[in-house]
C-alpha cells in the first residue's frame, strides 16, 4: 500500500497553502477533501445558472502577497481588485461614506462633525502603528515563552525588541489595543455615532462579542493589517470569487505534482504508539502517510479525528476550552437586477463597496444581546457587497451576485438545534432589513443561498460555524493560539501537526498559517525552505 | 468653549455631492484657470492649486523683480475668539502671546505633551479678543481638547475666508495704486484692514519669500474683485500671478520650512521617531520659558534642554557646485551619515547651491568641517554620483533689505 510522505485533511486555503509548500519541498503530498469541490471556506460556487456566488468569505486583503508569489498563482488565475471604501445608511436617510481619496474621505466625515473629519489622521496614525507592530509577526512562528531552545529565546527576544522599540507611548497603546473594547476605543477619538459605528464594525466581524466588549479593538487590527498590493489597510474582490484562491492553489499544487481527493471525508486519524500515521476515511479506507496535517480547527482535528486517550489530560481540557462560538451566518443573493439605494446618488462609488445598515455602536450591541439570548438578531449587523459591480464573472451581464454577511447569528436557537424553518425566518430578517433602505428588493431576487451556523459546520467543517476557527482575543493569539506550549504548529501526537486558522496568526483568508506549518514540518524533517520567499519588509 | 458644527439633514444631504469633485475650487479659480496655461496643478490640503502656471523660473523672477501673486487661500485657517482667547493661545502654543499686541501677526509653533512639534503657522491677532491661525495641516480637535475652561470660540474658516500673497518689490506699488491708502504705514508683521467692495480686506506686511510682500485675506464672496483691483492697478508694475514651484525656490532662499516637507508633524508620523521638538526644526527660538505658567509641551522641552538637547538640528548647508542636493544622505569625512537634505535648489539670488538639512546634534554647529553630500543625479537614465563638500551657513540665504523697509521703497 502506497504511503504518502504527508496528508492535509482538508482543502481550505490553508491547507493548500500549506500543501503547495510541502509539495515544492520534494515531498509527496495528498489533499483530503470531504466535499466535492476544494476551497473550504473560500469557494466559489454556481447554485443557479449563470451565478456565482462567493458562498462564504467574500472580500480579500489578508491573503500574504509573498504566499501569492510563491506559488505563482497570478500565473494559475488569481487576481485581486481593489474596491472604494464603503457606505453606512443612517436611519433618517442619509449615510456616511468611506472614500479612498483622502480630502473627499475628510469632506464625507465634517457633514457629520468637523472635529470627528480631523481626529480621523490621529486615530488613523495609532492604527496605522500598532499594525506595523503587528504585520511582522503573521510570517513568524510564535515563540514559546517557556522554552529554552535558542529559537525561541531568540523569537522573544525579537518580539520584546520590537515592543521596547514602540516608545512608551506606543508600548501602553498596544496594552490598550490588545485588550479594550473597540466602543471605548473610539469614544477616545470620535464623537458621531454614524461614524463610530463604521468603524466598529471591523472589530466585531467574526467575533462572538459586542462592540463594548473587551478584546474587540484588536479584531478591528485584524481587519486593518492585510492589503491589496501594498496599499495596507484595502480590501479588493478576488475576480471570480473568493474560490478563485483556492482554485489557483489547487491547480498550483496540482502544477507540482500533488493529488487531491475530493469526497474522502476523514473519519479519524490513525495514531499508533504516540505517532499519527495516516487517515481513515469515511467507508473505511485507511490511507498511510508519515505524518498528517490538518487544516480542520483545533476542536475537530483534536475531539473528533482522534480518540481522546490518545491525548494528554491538560492539552485535552484546553482545547475544549479554546473558544471557537458561532456568531455569524451569511446570506448570499442572485439579483436580475441592480438594487436601488434611494439614499445614495445613483453614481456614488459606495454601491461597487462594502454597505452596512447599523448606524450606531448601541444598535450593534443590541443585536449582540439577542445572541446572548440564543436568538439571531432582530435587527442584525450586515456587512453587504455586490462584487459584480467589478467582476464581470459572477453573473450575466446586467444580473449581480449579493454577498450578506450577518451579526449576530446563534450556532443553536435557544438551545435547541436549528430546523429549516428557523433558516427561512433568519434569512427573512436579513432581507427585509435590505428592502427598509432598497424599494423593490424582494423583487428582484432570483436565487437565495441561506446560512447558518448550521450550514457552515455541516458544509464546511467550522465548528459552530465560526469563521476565524476561534475567536482573536488576546488569551487566543500568538502563543496562546490554540494552546499554551503547542502555538508551533505541532501537536502532542507525533506526526500530528495543524495548520488552519486555529493557529497563529488567526483567522480571514491569509494563508499565513498554513505557510507557517510548512516552515515547522520542514524544520522538522530538516528540509530546506528555499522556496519560501521571506516575509516582505515593513519598513 | 464653543464651536460651530453643522449637523442637520438637510445641511448632511446638500453637502453630498462632493465626492464627485475630489479638489475644491479656490475663490480666485476662474482666474487661475484663465491664468493657467501649463495646466499644471497640485492637491494642496485638497484644493486643486496650481504647481506652475506659465513658467517655473519666469514666475519665480516676477517674485524677486516685479510683483508675485500666489493664492493662498487652501492654506488652513481658524477664527479663535473670546474673552480667553489670549490666553487660550498662550496655553496652546510656544510664543508669548500676551506680548502679541492687536494689529500684529508672530510666526510661531505649538507643540504635544511630549514637546514634539504639532505644526507651525502664523498667528495674527486681528483685535483684542479675536486671532486668525494659520497652518499646514489641520488641527480642530487638538484645539477643542486643549479649550476647556477657556471661554473661548473656534471655528474653521479655511473656505470662508480667502487669501492672496503679493510678494515682491513692487508688492507695494500695487497695493498703492490700488487705491490702499496708508498700507505704506505698514512695517514686517504689522495688520490693518482696508474698505473693499462691500466688506473690507486685512492686509498684513508678511509673507513666504523673504522679499518685501503683503498678504491679503478678504470673505471669499470678495476674493474675485480683490483679484482684479490687484490686476488692474499693477499692470505698470508687472503683477502677474505664480504658483507653486517658484514660491519654494523663493521660500528655500529665505529659509523658511514647510510643514510635512521638512519635518514630519507629531500627528501624522507613524514611525515614532520622526516626531521633533522645536529645537530640532530651528524653532527653539520660539519656545518662550519666561512666559509665566504651564505651556504645552513645556516640561518635555525643558527636559530635552538639561540633558544637552535633543537630538537633532535643522540647519542652512551650502554644497559645492551647481547640481541641487535634494534629499541626498549628508556625511561626515564621506562615511559617517549624519543627515539628511529636506529641500534644495540653485539659488538664483545668491548664485549658491543651498539646502535645508536635518542632521545629528553634534555636526549641525556652524563651521562644523568635513560635511559632504552624495547627490545622485539622473542623467538620460544614468545615475551621476557626486559627492560634493558642504558647510553649515546661517540662514536666511538671502537677505534682502527691502523686506524690511519702512516705508517700502517704490521700486
Amino acid at each position: 500500500m502506497k504511503s504518502w510522505d504527508a496528508i492535509v485533511v482538508g482543502a481550505g486555503h490553508n491547507g493548500l497553502v500549506n500543501a503547495c509548500y510541502l509539495q515544492r519541498a520534494g515531498l509527496d503530498v495528498l489533499v483530503v477533501e470531504k466535499n466535492e469541490w476544494v476551497g473550504g471556506a473560500a469557494v466559489s460556487r454556481s447554485l443557479t445558472p449563470g451565478f456565482l456566488y462567493s458562498n462564504c468569505s467574500y472580500v480579500c486583503s489578508l491573503f500574504r502577497p509573498e504566499i501569492m508569489r510563491d506559488l505563482e498563482l497570478p500565473k494559475f488565475g488569481l487576481q485581486v481588485i481593489s474596491y472604494e471604501g464603503g457606505a453606512v445608511f443612517t436611519r433618517d436617510g442619509d449615510y456616511l461614506a468611506n472614500y479612498r481619496d483622502h480630502h473627499a474621505h475628510r469632506r464625507e466625515f465634517a457633514r457629520f462633525s468637523r472635529k470627528d473629519a480631523e481626529a480621523y489622521d490621529r486615530y488613523a496614525r495609532d492604527v496605522t502603528r500598532q499594525c506595523r507592530f503587528i504585520q511582522p509577526l503573521l510570517m513568524r512562528t510564535a515563540p514559546d515563552p517557556t522554552s529554552l531552545k535558542p529559537r525561541d529565546i531568540g523569537e522573544l527576544l525579537y518580539l520584546g525588541r520590537k515592543f521596547a522599540g514602540l516608545g512608551a507611548r506606543e508600548m501602553a497603546d498596544t496594552l490598550r489595543f490588545w485588550t479594550m473594547s473597540i466602543s471605548d476605543f473610539l469614544d477616545e477619538y470620535f464623537e458621531t455615532d454614524v461614524i463610530k459605528a463604521n468603524f466598529a464594525l471591523s472589530g466585531i466581524i467574526g467575533t462572538a462579542l459586542g462592540p463594548m466588549s473587551p478584546g474587540t479593538a484588536y479584531v478591528l487590527l485584524h481587519h486593518y493589517m492585510g492589503e491589496v498590493d501594498g496599499s495596507v489597510g484595502a480590501w479588493g474582490y478576488a475576480r471570480g470569487g473568493m474560490g478563485a484562491i483556492t482554485k489557483a492553489l489547487a491547480d498550483s499544487f496540482r502544477a507540482s505534482g500533488g493529488t487531491i481527493r475530493t469526497e474522502a471525508e476523514v473519519e479519524r486519524i490513525l495514531v499508533g504508539n504516540g505517532r499519527a500515521g495516516g487517515v481513515v476515511l469515511a467507508g473505511g479506507e485507511e490511507v498511510r502517510a508519515k505524518l498528517v496535517v490538518s487544516n480542520a480547527d483545533v476542536k475537530r482535528t483534536f475531539l473528533k479525528f482522534v480518540e481522546e486517550k490518545e491525548l494528554p489530560d491538560i492539552f485535552l481540557r484546553r482545547v475544549k476550552n479554546f473558544r471557537m462560538r458561532g456568531s455569524s451566518g451569511k446570506v448570499n443573493i442572485a439579483l436580475d437586477s441592480m438594487p436601488e439605494f434611494p439614499a445614495l446618488p445613483p453614481d456614488s462609488p459606495c454601491l461597487r463597496a462594502d454597505m452596512h445598515f447599523t448606524d450606531s455602536v448601541e444598535r450593534m450591541e443590541r443585536a449582540y444581546d439577542d445572541w446572548k439570548a440564543g436568538r439571531w438578531s432582530a435587527d442584525p449587523f450586515l456587512d453587504m457587497v455586490i462584487p459584480t459591480t467589478l467582476d464581470p464573472t459572477m453573473a450575466p451581464p446586467g444580473k449581480h451576485f449579493m454577498s450578506c454577511f450577518v451579526q449576530y447569528c446563534p450556532p443553536k436557537v435557544e438551545g435547541r438545534d436549528w430546523t429549516d424553518a428557523d433558516r427561512d425566518a433568519f434569512g427573512e430578517t436579513v432581507i427585509s432589513q435590505i428592502a427598509d433602505y432598497s424599494p423593490g428588493f424582494r423583487d428582484r431576487i432570483v436565487h437565495m443561498e441561506i446560512r447558518t451556523p448550521r450550514e457552515l459546520e455541516a458544509e464546511v467543517g467550522l465548528t459552530e460555524g465560526n469563521i476565524f476557527q476561534g475567536e482573536l482575543t488576546f488569551d487566543q493569539l500568538l502563543f496562546n493560539r490554540p494552546v499554551p506550549g503547542y502555538a508551533q504548529y505541532r501537536s502532542p501526537i507525533g506526526g500530528l501537526y495543524i495548520c488552519g486558522s486555529s493557529t497563529h496568526p488567526g483567522g480571514g483568508v491569509m494563508g499565513a498559517p498554513g505557510r507557517n506549518a510548512a516552515t515547522e514540518i520542514l524544520r522538522d524533517l530538516k528540509r530546506g525552505v528555499k522556496h519560501m520567499s521571506p516575509a516582505h519588509d515593513v519598513i | 468653549m464653543r464651536h460651530f458644527d453643522g449637523k442637520c439633514l438637510s445641511t448632511r444631504r446638500a453637502l453630498q455631492p462632493h465626492f464627485r469633485k475630489l479638489k475644491l475650487d479656490s475663490p480666485f479659480q476662474p482666474r487661475l484657470d484663465a491664468l493657467n496655461l501649463q495646466q499644471a496643478w497640485y492637491d494642496w490640503a485638497g484644493y486643486k492649486a496650481p504647481s506652475a502656471l506659465w513658467d517655473e523660473e519666469l514666475e519665480y523672477f516676477a517674485i524677486r523683480s516685479q510683483a508675485a501673486v500666489f493664492d493662498i487661500s487652501p492654506m488652513v485657517k481658524y477664527r479663535i475668539e473670546g474673552e480667553d482667547a489670549e490666553a487660550f493661545l498662550d496655553r496652546l502654543t510656544l510664543r508669548d502671546v500676551t506680548k502679541l499686541k492687536p494689529g500684529r501677526v508672530h510666526y510661531t509653533a505649538w507643540c504635544d505633551d511630549d514637546g514634539f512639534v504639532l505644526d507651525d503657522g502664523t498667528l495674527f491677532r486681528l483685535s483684542p479678543t479675536r486671532f486668525r491661525l494659520c497652518c499646514q495641516e489641520r488641527h480642530l480637535p487638538w484645539l477643542l481638547d486643549s479649550a476647556p475652561g477657556f471661554e473661548v470660540e473656534i471655528e474653521e474658516e479655511t473656505e470662508t475666508v480667502a487669501g492672496l500673497a503679493l510678494q515682491g518689490p513692487t508688492s507695494w506699488s500695487v497695493l498703492n495704486a490700488a487705491g490702499f491708502a496708508g498700507s505704506e504705514k505698514l512695517k514686517p508683521f504689522d495688520i490693518a484692514s482696508f474698505p473693499h467692495a462691500d466688506g473690507e480686506v486685512t492686509i498684513s506686511r508678511t509673507g513666504f519669500t523673504g522679499d518685501l510682500g503683503y498678504e491679503l485675506f478678504v470673505d471669499a464672496k470678495n476674493a474675485l474683485p480683490l483679484w482684479d483691483r490687484l490686476f488692474e492697478a499693477g499692470k505698470l508694475f508687472g503683477v502677474r500671478a505664480i504658483g507653486y514651484h517658484a514660491l519654494n525656490t523663493a521660500r528655500i532662499e529665505a529659509g523658511l520650512i514647510v510643514a510635512n516637507a521638512d519635518f514630519v508633524t507629531a500627528e501624522h508620523a507613524i514611525r515614532q521617531d520622526r516626531v521633533r521638538m522645536p529645537d530640532e526644526i530651528g524653532l527653539g527660538f520660539m519656545v518662550d520659558l519666561k512666559k509665566p505658567g504651564y505651556f504645552n509641551g513645556r516640561h518635555a522641552i525643558e527636559n530635552a534642554r538639561k540633558k544637552g538637547g535633543p537630538a537633532h538640528v535643522l540647519v542652512g548647508l551650502e554644497i559645492e557646485g551647481n547640481v541641487p542636493a535634494e534629499h541626498a544622505i549628508v556625511y561626515h569625512r564621506k562615511t559617517r551619515e549624519v543627515g539628511l537634505v529636506s529641500a534644495a535648489i540653485w539659488s538664483p539670488l545668491a548664485k549658491r547651491n543651498i539646502a535645508i538639512v536635518s542632521l545629528q546634534r553634534d555636526y549641525g554647529k556652524d563651521g562644523t568641517a568635513d560635511l559632504w553630500v552624495e547627490i545622485y543625479a539622473m542623467r538620460e537614465l544614468q545615475y551621476v554620483r557626486l559627492m560634493k563638500r558642504a558647510k553649515v551657513v546661517p540662514r536666511p540665504f538671502v537677505k534682502l533689505d527691502r523686506r524690511a523697509a519702512t516705508p517700502p521703497g517704490a521700486f
